[in-house]
């Protein structure tokens, strides 16, 4: 079914694709889409919709949720994200499988509401305190809203972690063209091999989920480990399962093979580097455009192999965050350049072309 | 006879002699017993020295967030009806860091059950002042004693009583035996309030904390009886029919 829909009411229809049973939010621009589309349609589908009294409790009512083995999301902007920090590292400490959204804006402190790409290092350095991780999603259309939130809850439950989507405000707010597929269609798209029937069974919670000790010894689950070695041993765990999580690697590249110069960036910026790498190609440039689709797991050695005959353009709506994890990657076998704006500004395709043209004449 | 309670596994208690926790810990299991709802429990523990209850409740207890544990409530409660959901926290939890989950959990009068354990302090972390701390009490953040530039300490009970979605608010004591027996009817009561679907049920429950208060015991308990009980009146400060 072909819609024309805003990118954040493309997530909710790919979560409630998903099979979602609670969202939790709390009002914040720009995505107040999300929580009043879901106000509608989760209670068409009969289904809990909550909002929150901040995002402190958004992201323990999403605990509480997740606790009992049920899908659920919460989503927010970049300060409401600050907020949740605590909660996000509670999640991943006990486990919990749930899905977070920030559609982005400008910071620091209350920065404005145009989109951003300035929360990179929050989200995937971490998301909270202490040892964390959690795959980070990276969608550039709405098309890839509708999907990525399908993907997300299957990766959440198989991992028994939190998954983040990492947007902005421009792909949150713009309309597009989405075709609102079938599950199946979707998990075409979005996975090697997985059929309808074993995505909806990594929902089954029974193994862990607290639900009352009927018929079972009782559980707990919890975060703290006080005794010597405890948290160490468990620690150790977790980061068997974030090296487990780099399957999911996922990225798009274009023209590359013949490339001198490569755009690298994801989100919005990636459709802006799209445009240039286009007008480059018919003015002769050999430009080639890389676009992460996840941000953790990052396509480090892809990256690295690709800078060892090609030079690279970053182009990020920040001051220079994904940059150091591209420079980590490329491990100095090549040149990275860099095209940031921060403040809630879009890079310019005009200045992209310029850049490539002094990195070409080098 | 003494028996055990099913919902209390055999463990020795960590708790420091002469603590509360360890006789609320009891009642909680001797209730949930009683009521026959172990196999529906999910019990949310605090972060302070009520920490580990699921190193005693034997039903599912989980660790929430520092002040967090109405807004975990709330969604279990609203996803699962069916299941008794209790949040047993402390002052600092319940009313410090956590007052804004509280107020508006029993604002939209949820039906959960919270145990509110009063000590006048933060056992956990080595007794420094709370919001409950009574008026020139020393904790080790108040050398000299509260004074009224750290507030007045807030009274739970009248506060949430004045909220019109309450159901019960309760304030018992654990300073003497009537005492415990008279807390134990007022949590089992919150907790039947919930099973019978009444909403918002809280007991606040004066405990002695003998290691902050750097008293004995039995003085701990007379402390209640002399000082902490007249600040914080006991008695039931509503019950909504």
């Amino acid at each position: 079914m072909i819609k024309l829909l805003k990118g954040n009411y493309a997530l909710v229809e790919g979560a409630i694709k998903a099979g979602i049973d609670a969202y939790f939010g709390y009002p914040i621009t720009p995505q107040n889409e999300i929580t009043e589309y879901m106000s509608i349609r989760m209670r068409e589908e009969g289904k809990l919709f909550f909002q929150t009294e901040s995002e402190l409790a958004s992201i323990n009512m999403t605990f509480g949720a997740a606790v009992i083995g049920k899908m659920a999301m919460t989503s927010s902007s970049s300060p409401g994200i600050s907020l949740m920090q605590e909660g996000i590292s509670y999640l991943i400490g006990c486990e919990l499988p749930c899905v977070i959204v920030n559609v982005q804006r400008g910071g620091p402190g209350l920065g404005n509401i145009s989109g951003s790409q300035g929360d990179y290092f929050q989200a995937v350095k971490g998301g909270g305190h202490g040892d964390c991780k959690m795959i980070c999603l990276l969608p550039a259309s709405v098309q890839e809203m509708y999907e990525m939130a399908i993907k997300a809850f299957y990766l959440a439950f198989k991992y028994r972690n939190p998954v983040f989507i990492l947007t902005d405000g421009i792909i949150g707010q713009m309309l597009e063209k989405v075709d609102l597929l079938s599950l199946e269609d979707v998990l075409k798209n979005q996975f090697k091999n997985l059929s309808v029937d074993d995505y909806k069974k990594m929902f089954d919670a029974s193994s862990w989920a607290l639900t009352g000790c009927e018929g079972r010894d009782s559980r707990f689950i919890r975060s703290l480990y006080m005794n010597e070695g405890e948290l160490t041993k468990k620690n150790t765990l977790l980061l068997e399962k974030y090296k487990k999580m780099e399957q999911e690697l996922d990225w798009e590249e274009e023209l590359i093979s013949d490339a001198e110069v490569v755009l690298v960036a994801y989100g919005i910026s990636s459709r802006i580097n799209k445009d240039a790498c286009i007008l480059a190609r018919k003015s002769g440039l050999k430009v080639g455009c890389f676009r992460l689709k996840t941000a953790f797991p990052f396509p480090s050695n892809r990256l690295k192999e690709i800078a060892r005959t090609r030079k690279i353009l970053v182009v990020e709506m920040s001051m220079g965050q994904m940059l150091e994890d591209v420079k980590l990657a490329v491990d100095g076998v090549n040149t990275v350049d860099f095209y940031g704006i921060s403040g809630g500004d879009l890079p310019e395709v005009n200045v992209i072309l310029e850049k490539i043209k002094n990195m070409l004449s080098r | 006879m003494f028996v055990l309670p099913k919902s209390l596994k055999p463990v020795k208690n960590h708790y420091c002699p002469g603590c509360g926790h360890g006789i609320v810990h009891r009642l909680f299991a001797e209730i949930v017993d009683e009521l026959g709802i172990r196999e529906k429990m999910i019990a949310i523990a605090p972060v302070g020295c009520a920490v580990f209850g699921y190193f005693y409740w034997d039903f599912d207890t989980l660790e929430a967030a520092h002040g967090r544990p109405p807004a975990v409530a709330t969604a279990i409660k609203r996803l699962m009806p069916e299941k008794v959901v209790v949040t047993y926290q402390g002052d600092g939890d319940l009313i410090a860091i956590g007052g804004n989950e509280c107020l508006h959990a029993a604002n939209r009068g949820e039906n959960i059950t919270i145990f509110f354990l009063n000590n006048t302090c933060y056992g956990m972390t080595g007794g420094q002042m709370a919001p409950t701390t009574i008026p020139g009490q020393k904790t080790t953040t108040t050398a000299q004693g509260r004074t009224s530039l750290d507030g007045n300490p807030i009274k739970v009970c009248e506060l949430i009583s004045s909220i019109d979605y309450v159901t019960y608010v309760a304030r018992t004591s654990l300073h003497s035996p009537e005492n415990i027996l008279e807390t134990k009817r007022a949590m089992k009561k919150a907790i039947q309030n919930q099973i019978d679907n009444k909403g918002f049920s809280l007991v606040e429950i004066l405990s002695m904390c003998p290691t902050s208060w750097k008293m004995e015991p039995y003085d701990a308990m007379k402390y209640i009886e002399n000082v902490v009980s007249k600040e914080f009146k006991l008695g039931v400060y509503k019950d909504r029919k």
